[in-house]
C-alpha cells in the first residue's frame, strides 16, 4: 500500500479519535464516541498492517489474537468497583509498550542519522523510555494499592524530596552520557541505568501518595501514558502517535487538574505526597462532642417522613459494594413520592467519575445524579442527607477551620440538611486524618456498620 | 445518690418530672430513684410502671423529700396544701433541687432556697445554645403548648379547619394567624397547617421568615426596616414607629382571620399588648384567640389568665397550663430533658453529681449554690446571625496578601517569554522534519485541551478507559518493528503488540460496558439491557 494511503488512513484515525473524545461530552453521544474510537483504532491497525508490515505475520497475528482475547475477558470479568485497578494496570501496559518500543527502536536503528537530527532522535528515544518506565512502575504500584495488595498508606521515606531530586539528576546525567555515547554507536548502559532509575522513581512517586489522592494519580498516569505514546511518535516520526499521545496526555493532565482543584490542592503538593503530615496538626479541628447513633428503624422513619433526600456516596460505597442496595432504597423512596437525588463530589472514590460508574452499574438513572456544584445549594431544603462511606468530602472543617489540612477544599454541605445520616463502619478519621466535626453536629446521626447491610436493614424497616 | 420524684401539688398540674423510661436511664447512670406514690397518676404512669422501671415507691411527701439527695420537680416549690407548710421547708442543707424556678420573677423563692442551704438548678435558665438543646425544657414545653393551642382553638371554633366542597355546600378553610415564630409559634403553625387551615405568621425577627416559609405558612412582612433579634435568640422591644405599623397589620388581619394564636414574649418584660380590644371587636363572631403569653399578662388586652372568656363574640383562651393538658407527652419530654441534664452532671456515671460551674450551661442553670444565690449568670452571647464572621477569612487573606510582591501579570509574561525563547531555540537547531512533527504535537495538545473540557464529570471514568485504549496506538510503533529481520526485535515487538492489544480490546470493551449502564429512564434501561444482556448482570 502506498505511503500516501497509509498517511490518509492515519488522518482518518486521528479525526475519529478526536470525535471519540468529543463524543464523551455527554451520555447521549458517549456510546457513539466509543464506536468512533474503535473505528479509528481499527483503521490505523489495518492500514499499518497492510501498508508497513512485511514479515513475521505469525507473531503479529498470534499476539493480536491472544492479547485481544485477554483484553476482552478482562473487560467482561471486571467488577465496576474494580475499575480503578483495571485502568491502572492497563496504563502500565502502555508504559511497558513504550519502553519496549524504545529499546527495540534503539537496537534496530543503524547510525543513519547525524548531527542535530541524531541528537534529537536520541533525546526522543530517551524520553520515550523514561516516561514509559515511570508510567509502568507507577501504574503497577497504583494497581497494587487500589487492589489492596499494597497498603494504602503513603510510604514516606525520610528524605524523599532529595531522593526524587537525586533520581532526576541521575536521569539527566545519564541522558547526556547516552547522547554522547550513542553518537559513537554505544549508549546501551546509560539507557539501562536510566530505565532502572525511572522505574524506581515511578514506584517511589506513587508509593508516597495516599489512597484518597488516587484520583489524581490515576489521571496523572493516564496523562503520562499519553506523553509516552507521543514521545514514541516523535522517535518514530509518526504523526498519528504524536497526535493521539498528545490528546491522551492533555486529557489526563486536565483530569488531574480538575481533581486537584476539587481538593483545593496544588498538583505538585499531591505528587510530593505525604498529605496531612505537615506542621498544622489535625488536633486543631478536634472539637469532639457527642455522637448520636441511630438504628435502621429510626432511619427508615426519618426517610418515610422526608420529601427531599440527598445521597452522598463515597469510597465506602465501593468497598461495601452497596451500589445495588442504595438503588433499591432509592426506588422504594421514589415510590413513596420522595425526591431522591445523588450528589457526587469530584474526588469521591478512587478515580475520576468512579461513583458515577458504580451508580450506573446499579441502574441509577443519571438524571438524578448530580455534581457537587449543581446541588450544593440545595442542602438547606433537603430533609435527609445520607452520607455513605464518605468522610473528607463532607467535612465542614474545610470551611470552618482555617488551619485544617483540608481548609478551602470544596465540600458537600450535608450539615445544612435538616438531618444528616452518616453510614460508617467506625469513628475512624478519613484519609486526611482530620477529625470530622460533621459527626458531632446537632443534626447528624450516625448509623454504624457495613453500608450494604445497613442499607438493606433500612429498606426492610421501610 | 438517690433521686426523689415528688407528686406535683400545683392546682391542675398533671405533669411529673420523671417517667418510667427516664428512670431506667437514670438508674444506668448509677442513681437510685424514689417516686412518691401517685406522682405519675395524672400523666397516666401508675406506681406499678415505676416499680417495674426500678424505682422505689414512697408514700407521702415528707418521707420522699427527707430520704432523697436530688429532687426533680416540674413546678417551683410552693405551699403544700396537705402538709400545711411550704415545700422549701422540706429541704435540708446539701440537697439539690432541679425544676422550673423562674429566678427572675421569684427572688424571694431564691432567698428561701438559699436559706435552706441547698443547691438549686432552674430548667428555665438553661441557655439557648445548640449544645444545650437537648436540655431545653422551655422549648419542649413550648412545642407542646403550640400544638395544644391549636387543639384548644379547634375545640372552640365552630367550623372545620380544612376547606371542603360537599353535596351540602362549600366550606371555606379556616384562616389562622400565628404571632411570634418561636418554638411554640412554629409548632402551632405546623399543627394548624396539618389540619388544613390557611396559616399566616408574623414575627419581628426576620430570621424567622425562612423557618415559617419552610412550614408552608405565609410570612407577613411590614414595609419597615428594623431587625428584632435580641440576645439569646429572643425578640427585643421595637421602636414606636415599628409598633404602629405592626398594629395596623394586625388590625387588617383581625378582620380577615378566624383564629389568632399569640406567642409573643420578651424576656424579663410583661408580654407586649398586640391585640387590642377594638381589634377583638373587628373579628368575626365565633373567632378564637389563644393567648400563650397569658402568664406574662397576655398579648391580648382582653385575656384573663387561666380562664376562657367570650368577649364581643370572640372566645379568648388564656390558659397557662397548656403543656399540663398533654400530661403524658409533656412529662415524657421534660423527663428526657432532666435526664440529659443529669447525664451531663454525672460524667463518671457513678451516681454522683459534679457541678462544674465553668460549664456555661451548668453555670447558667445554677441559681442557688450551697445556700448562696448565684443568679444571675453572665449574659448569653448574641445570636448566631449577628455574630461577626469568624476571623478565619481575614486572617488567611492577610497572610496571603504580602506574598505577591511582584505584579500579577509577571508570572504568565515570564512563562510566555521563556516558552517563546525555548521554541525559537529548538527551531534554530532542530531539523525541519522535527519542527513539522512538533507543530502537529502542539496543535494536538490544544485540540485535546478544548475537547476534554467539554467532557461531563460523570463520564470521567469512561473517558479514562477510552483514552487508555486510544493511547495503545503505540501498537503502531511495535507494528513498524515487527517485520525487523532481527529476531529479538521481532519478538519484542510481538510481545509489545500482545500487551497493547490487551489494552485496546480491554479498554474499548470495558468502556462500552460502562456506557451501556448509563441510562436515563426505564425505557432506555430496557434498550441498554437488550444490547448488552450480560452487562447489567449481578455478579456480586
Amino acid at each position: 500500500m502506498a505511503a500516501g494511503v497509509v498517511t490518509a488512513a492515519y488522518i482518518g484515525a486521528t479525526v475519529l479519535f478526536i470525535l471519540a473524545l468529543g463524543g464523551l461530552s455527554n451520555q447521549e453521544t458517549a456510546r457513539r464516541g466509543n464506536l468512533y474510537g474503535m473505528l479509528g483504532m481499527g483503521i490505523a491497525l489495518v492500514a499499518t498492517i497492510l501498508g508497513v508490515v512485511t514479515d513475521n505475520y505469525g507473531i503479529l497475528i498470534g499476539a493480536l489474537v491472544i492479547g485481544g482475547a485477554i483484553g476482552l475477558v478482562l473487560a467482561r470479568r471486571v467488577q465496576m468497583t474494580q475499575m480503578p485497578e483495571l485502568v491502572a494496570i492497563l496504563h502500565s501496559l502502555v508504559g511497558l509498550a513504550a519502553v519496549l518500543v524504545g529499546f527495540a527502536n534503539f537496537g534496530g536503528h543503524a547510525a543513519d542519522l547525524a548531527g542535530a537530527e541524531r541528537v534529537i532522535h536520541d533525546v526522543e528515544t530517551y524520553l520515550g523510555i523514561l516516561i514509559g518506565a515511570v508510567t509502568f512502575s507507577g501504574s503497577v504500584v497504583a494497581f497494587g494499592k487500589l487492589s489492596g495488595r499494597i497498603g494504602g498508606k503513603p510510604m514516606l521515606l525520610p528524605a524523599r524530596h532529595w531522593l526524587n531530586l537525586a533520581l532526576l539528576a541521575i536521569a539527566v546525567w545519564m541522558g547526556i552520557l547516552f547522547v554522547q555515547q550513542s553518537a559513537e554507536g554505544g549508549g546501551l548502559v546509560p539507557l539501562v541505568v536510566m530505565t532502572i532509575v525511572a522505574l524506581v522513581f515511578g514506584v517511589h512517586m506513587v508509593a508516597a501518595i495516599g489512597g484518597a489522592d488516587m484520583p489524581v494519580v490515576i489521571s496523572m498516569l493516564n496523562s503520562y501514558s499519553g506523553w509516552a505514546a507521543a514521545a514514541t511518535g516523535f522517535m518514530l516520526g509518526n504523526d498519528l502517535l504524536i497526535v493521539t499521545g498528545a490528546l491522551v496526555g492533555s486529557s489526563g493532565a486536565i483530569l488531574s487538574y480538575i481533581m486537584c482543584r476539587a481538593m483545593n490542592r496544588r498538583f505538585l503538593a499531591v505528587i510530593a505526597g505525604g498529605f496531612g503530615t505537615g506542621g498544622s496538626a489535625a488536633a486543631a479541628a478536634a472539637e469532639g462532642g457527642e455522637v448520636r447513633a441511630i438504628d435502621a428503624a429510626e432511619v427508615a422513619a426519618l426517610l418515610a417522613d422526608a420529601r427531599e433526600v440527598m445521597i452522598v456516596p463515597g469510597y465506602g460505597l465501593a468497598v461495601a459494594q452497596a451500589q445495588h442496595a442504595v438503588y433499591e432504597l432509592t426506588r422504594a423512596l421514589q415510590e413513596r413520592g420522595v425526591n431522591v437525588r445523588f450528589a457526587i463530589h469530584p474526588v469521591a472514590g478512587r478515580m475520576p467519575g468512579h461513583m458515577n460508574v458504580l451508580l450506573a452499574e446499579a441502574n441509577v438513572p443519571y438524571d438524578i445524579v448530580f455534581e457537587m456544584d449543581e446541588v450544593n445549594d440545595d442542602f438547606p431544603s433537603t430533609d435527609v442527607a445520607i452520607v455513605i462511606g464518605a468522610n473528607d468530602i463532607v467535612n465542614p472543617s474545610a470551611q470552618e477551620v482555617p488551619d485544617s489540612p483540608i481548609a478551602g477544599m470544596p465540600v458537600l454541605e450535608v450539615w445544612k440538611a435538616k438531618t444528616a445520616i452518616v453510614l460508617k463502619r467506625s469513628m475512624a478519621t478519613g484519609y486526611a486524618g482530620v477529625e470530622n466535626p460533621l459527626f458531632f453536629k446537632e443534626s447528624t446521626r450516625m448509623l454504624f456498620g457495613d453500608a450494604r447491610d445497613s442499607l438493606a436493614a433500612v429498606l426492610k424497616a421501610l | 445518690m438517690r433521686i426523689g420524684i415528688p407528686k406535683e401539688i400545683h392546682a391542675g398540674e398533671k405533669r411529673v418530672a420523671a417517667t418510667p423510661s427516664a428512670i431506667v436511664e437514670l438508674r444506668k447512670l448509677g442513681f437510685a430513684v424514689a417516686v412518691e406514690s401517685g406522682a405519675g397518676a395524672a400523666a397516666s404512669f401508675d406506681d406499678a410502671a415505676y416499680e417495674r422501671a426500678g424505682a422505689a415507691i414512697v408514700a407521702g411527701p415528707e418521707a420522699l423529700w427527707s430520704t432523697s439527695d436530688v429532687i426533680l420537680k416540674v413546678r417551683a416549690p410552693e405551699h403544700h396544701p396537705a402538709l400545711g407548710r411550704d415545700e422549701t421547708e422540706l429541704l435540708r442543707p446539701g440537697q439539690v433541687l432541679i425544676s422550673f424556678l423562674w429566678p427572675a420573677q421569684n427572688p424571694e423563692l431564691l432567698a428561701r432556697l438559699a436559706a435552706r442551704g441547698v443547691t438549686a438548678l432552674s430548667m428555665d435558665a438553661i441557655p439557648r445554645i445548640s449544645r444545650a438543646q437537648k436540655l431545653d425544657a422551655l422549648s419542649s414545653m413550648a412545642n407542646i403548648a403550640g400544638y395544644r393551642a391549636v387543639i384548644e382553638a379547634a375545640q372552640h371554633f365552630g367550623r372545620f379547619f380544612r376547606g371542603q366542597i360537599t353535596a351540602a355546600g362549600k366550606m371555606p378553610p379556616a384562616k389562622v394567624l400565628v404571632i411570634g415564630g418561636g418554638v411554640a409559634g412554629l409548632s402551632a403553625i405546623g399543627t394548624a397547617k396539618g389540619m388544613g387551615a390557611i396559616v399566616r405568621a408574623f414575627d419581628t425577627r426576620l430570621e424567622v421568615k425562612e423557618q415559617v416559609e419552610s412550614m408552608d405558612a405565609e410570612f407577613l412582612v411590614l414595609d419597615f426596616e428594623e431587625e428584632g433579634s435580641g440576645v439569646g435568640g429572643y425578640a427585643k422591644v421595637m421602636s414606636p414607629e415599628f409598633i404602629a405599623a405592626e398594629m395596623a397589620l394586625f388590625r387588617r388581619q383581625a378582620e380577615e382571620v378566624d383564629i389568632i394564636i399569640t406567642t409573643a414574649l420578651i424576656p424579663g418584660k410583661p408580654a407586649p399588648k398586640l391585640i387590642t380590644a377594638d381589634m377583638v371587636e373587628l373579628m368575626r363572631p365565633g373567632s378564637v384567640i389563644v393567648d400563650l403569653a397569658a402568664e406574662q399578662g397576655g398579648n391580648c388586652e382582653l385575656t384573663v389568665p387561666d380562664e376562657l372568656v367570650v368577649r364581643h363574640g370572640v372566645t379568648i383562651i388564656g390558659y397557662t397550663d397548656l403543656p399540663s393538658r398533654l400530661p403524658t407527652q409533656s412529662s415524657e419530654l421534660y423527663a428526657t430533658n432532666l435526664r440529659h441534664l443529669l447525664t451531663d452532671l454525672c460524667p463518671r456515671k457513678d451516681g454522683e453529681l459534679v457541678l462544674d460551674l465553668d460549664d456555661e450551661v451548668v453555670r447558667a442553670a445554677t441559681v442557688v449554690k450551697d445556700g448562696e444565690v448565684v443568679w444571675e449568670p453572665p449574659k448569653p452571647p448574641p445570636p448566631a446571625a449577628a455574630k461577626p464572621k469568624p476571623p478565619a477569612a481575614p486572617a488567611v487573606t492577610a497572610a496571603e496578601a504580602p506574598a505577591p510582591t511582584r505584579p500579577r501579570w509577571l508570572g504568565p509574561a515570564v512563562a510566555l517569554v521563556l516558552g517563546g525563547l525555548a521554541l525559537l531555540g529548538i527551531g534554530a537547531v532542530a531539523p525541519p522534519s522535527f519542527m513539522s512533527h512538533f507543530t502537529v504535537f502542539v496543535l494536538a495538545c490544544f485540540v485535546g485541551y478544548m475537547v476534554i473540557w467539554n467532557v461531563t464529570p460523570a463520564l470521567h471514568t469512561p473517558l479514562m478507559s477510552v483514552t487508555n485504549a486510544i493511547s495503545s496506538i503505540i501498537i503502531i510503533g511495535a507494528l513498524l518493528q515487527v517485520s525487523s529481520p532481527e529476531r529479538w526485535i521481532a519478538w519484542v515487538a510481538g510481545f509489545t503488540v500482545l500487551i497493547t492489544s490487551v489494552n485496546i480490546a480491554g479498554g474499548f470493551a470495558v468502556t462500552r460496558r460502562m456506557l451501556a449502564m448509563f441510562r436515563r429512564d426505564e425505557g432506555a434501561a430496557r434498550a441498554a439491557g437488550r444490547h448488552a444482556p450480560a452487562h447489567a448482570g449481578r455478579r456480586h
